[in-house]
């Protein structure tokens, strides 16, 4: 008796909860699922501008923009820039957000809240400000880069038009511009760590560097792993800085993977060929963050 | 409280929402969407009320869309059934346009209009508009490159008389080159991610720029060879800056002396105006360009703006009255006076706001001699993406010229062949 009393709650309680997430469930399906799935079967075809015009000319093309992809340098390039771009930018933006933010930890610094948020302001500034005055910044002749350099004598440095710095030039706005978000998911993370492991450890008569190697460092794991996670995936998806800045150039030395999606599909209409680059990236994102985690696995064991 | 505030912003919101964007509306007017441009949007705006006063019952909405996202957005609109009934469209975007069936063929139009008629137009501009012998756009106003020069520096270099011959233009560069003992001057601005230097001079050395039905590139023929040869070496000698971004400011380097020549369109002569001040004024002029015989002025771009009429628009022949208002050739000069954009209607060239500006007659000499790029959808991504593309890897010596076209002529073939399969399903 009483069971199936329970049962009945249980049941109806959960239909309730379907009903409850239904509206969240249906914007995410509508909005996000079919999406990917059109997406998906697109890749299959070649859908381009002709096809927007009378859809009978949409070809099956099986493969062929996945192949045809693998065929072209232009897709090599992107994609070799865009890993480049993640490898260096990711552990350097690390780095510099936990340096700032174990430095805005420590009790010797006074007015936090200001340093706080003005190494914040860059994330919230708009991006194409940020890169009109970085792209002043860089100019070979009046940058004030450049004037730096000179008066360390290195002859000046054509930015962002020379292919080999475009992309560190990049990388180094990238760096500026984003350190401050995970700054301060790190600074969340370092307060969340117990004030009295430190005590302890003092007491022990540990160093500094010892505290932050075997207690700063342990405690923030799971920050960490979330910290870079969303860093690489957001630096996977490059778009804005070289969008702004050098357009892909120069010779296409800072054309990354989604600004290639973005040419091919909204400016050239392969849609098809543009959705098989799309399904790519997801793959290479997908890939990335499965070895992140095992990663991390294998640090806890 | 904090509930009153919310309250007050909504209803905020629904007054702002639904309050009748227009209230001069009258019941059973017809309503015009008309989508222009940029600067030409907010100035052909104050053309509207006069038409609305010769045409009551006719009512003109104009919407401005920015320059850089136009395409995405007209294609979008299309994609979403929700094109307006007329816009301006670049001439280039004309083609795109027609193959997507967006727009409708004006010839019924044209042929009982007491205004618009063909030998009005020059007749390369005219010919963009024209695919498959029918007419889709109407000329608004028109633009191609010419050469902007530094009369002063080429006095210096020897020369009284800007360059007619491909010839005289490159051992006038040499001397300008040699003028500058600083090695950080030149001779002319050929940007590599500006196309259009490089298709004109093909078009000069007779190329066909693609061949069989516009389905493959034809970018290795000999004729396109030796224009691309003769534009890279511009840049091999260092006649030509090679990086774009050691020029921020084209204006500004052009009165440095950075450069002394620029192939370039009617757009630059409010800036050059602005930046060329002082004894600096008289010092720059315009001139036809050069041809590689002796056929001079050598060809040059058709550029510009059409009219068009869009499939969906509900009221046709409303929207031709507009267009017809917009190409009177008084219209015209009251368009060229508001933004400086060049009349299409040949008629309006000898106002005398026109005829006494001593940069526009160059441009009048250039009309003349004008041609179309090809007219296929694909035309954009040719240029923009591949032309550019090979042509920065050939300035920069990545690879040789020969290199450069044959893979140019790859790529587009590539890019072409769904066009290749749709000419042969036609037939």
């Amino acid at each position: 008796m009483i069971k199936s009393a329970k049962n009945k709650f249980s049941t109806y309680s959960s239909s309730a909860a379907y009903i409850f997430l239904a509206p969240a469930l249906s914007a995410i399906f509508v909005f996000f699922f079919i999406p990917v799935i059109a997406a998906f079967i697109i890749s299959f075809t070649d859908f381009d501008i002709y096809a927007l015009g009378d859809f009978s000319t949409v070809r099956w093309v099986g493969f062929s923009n996945y192949f045809k992809l693998f065929d072209d340098p232009l897709f090599w390039q992107a994609l070799q820039n865009t890993f480049y771009f993640v490898i260096v930018t990711g552990p350097v933006s690390i780095a510099v957000s936990l340096t700032a933010a174990l430095l805005l930890n420590s009790k010797l610094v006074k007015f936090k809240a200001i340093f706080r948020a003005s190494y914040f302001m860059p994330v919230v500034t708009t991006l194409v400000a940020v890169a009109i005055v970085w792209r002043f910044i860089y100019h070979p002749k009046f940058g004030i880069m450049n004037y730096l350099l000179s008066l360390i004598s290195i002859s000046p440095i054509d930015w962002l038009g020379d292919p080999l710095w475009a992309m560190p030039a990049i990388m180094l706005m990238s760096v500026w511009k984003n350190f401050g978000y995970n700054m301060i998911i790190f600074i969340a993370g370092l307060q969340n760590i117990p004030e009295d492991l430190y005590e302890a450890a003092d007491i022990e008569g540990a160093s500094a560097w010892n505290q932050f190697r075997f207690i700063t460092l342990p405690m923030l794991a799971p920050t960490t792993v979330f910290v870079s996670i969303i860093t690489m995936i957001g630096y996977f998806q490059l778009f804005a800085e070289p969008y702004i800045m050098t357009q892909g150039g120069p010779l296409n030395k800072t054309l990354s993977i989604v600004q290639y999606m973005y040419q091919e599909g909204f400016r050239w209409w392969n849609m098809g060929y543009s959705a098989a680059i799309a399904f790519v990236l997801f793959f290479i994102i997908f890939v990335g963050t499965l070895i992140q985690f095992k990663l991390q696995k294998s640090d806890n064991t | 409280m904090k509930h009153f505030k919310h309250i007050a912003a909504v209803i905020l919101f629904l007054c702002i929402f639904l309050s009748p964007s227009c209230s001069k509306e009258n019941e059973g007017d017809k309503i015009i969407k008309f989508w222009a441009m940029g600067t030409e949007a907010e100035y052909v705006a104050k053309l509207v009320p006069e038409f609305e006063k010769q045409n009551p019952g006719i009512k003109i909405k104009v919407q401005q869309i920015p320059w850089t996202a136009a395409q995405e957005k007209l294609i979008t609109a299309f994609a979403s059934d929700n094109t307006p009934d007329a816009c301006q469209l670049g001439n280039t975007w004309v083609p795109q346009f027609a193959y997507l069936n967006g727009i409708v063929s004006l010839d019924k139009f044209i042929s009982s209009s007491p205004i618009i008629k063909k030998e009005n137009y020059f007749n390369g501009i005219w010919d963009t508009n024209v695919i498959d012998s029918l007419v889709y756009g109407i000329p608004w106003y028109v633009d191609t490159r010419i050469l902007f020069y530094r009369s002063d520096i080429f006095k210096r270099a020897g020369y009284d008389n800007p360059p007619k011959t491909w010839a005289e233009l490159y051992d006038l560069s040499k001397k300008i080159k040699s003028l500058f003992q600083n090695k950080d001057k030149y001779a002319i601005y050929l940007p590599t991610n500006e196309w259009a230097p490089f298709v004109i001079f093909g078009l000069q050395a007779g190329a066909n720029i693609l061949k069989d039905n516009s389905s493959r590139g034809n970018f290795s023929s000999e004729e396109f060879k030796t224009a691309f040869e003769f534009l890279i070496r511009f840049h091999k000698e260092k006649l030509a800056p090679l990086g774009i971004s050691q020029v921020t400011n084209v204006y500004q380097a052009f009165a440095d002396e950075y450069f002394s020549m620029y192939i370039s369109g009617p757009w630059n002569i409010n800036e050059f105006k602005k930046w060329m001040i002082n004894d600096l004024a008289d010092k720059w002029k315009t001139s036809p360009l050069p041809s590689k015989g002796n056929n001079y002025p050598g060809v040059s771009l058709a550029g510009g703006a059409s009219l068009v009429i869009f499939k969906n628009s509900k009221h046709k022949n409303e929207t031709w009255k507009f267009i017809e208002y917009l190409s009177k050739s008084s219209t015209q000069i009251k368009f060229f006076n508001l933004v400086n954009n060049l009349p299409a209607v040949k008629e309006a060239w000898g106002d005398s706001s026109i005829s006494k500006d001593v940069y526009m007659k160059a441009f009048y000499q250039q009309f003349e001699n004008v041609a179309a790029t090809p007219k296929i959808p694909e035309w954009e991504q040719i240029a923009f993406s591949k032309i550019q593309q090979y042509a920065e890897l050939a300035a920069r010596g990545v690879i040789s010229s020969d290199e450069a076209l044959k893979n140019l002529d790859k790529d587009v073939d590539i890019i072409l062949e769904k066009r290749r399969w749709l000419i042969g399903k036609e037939k």
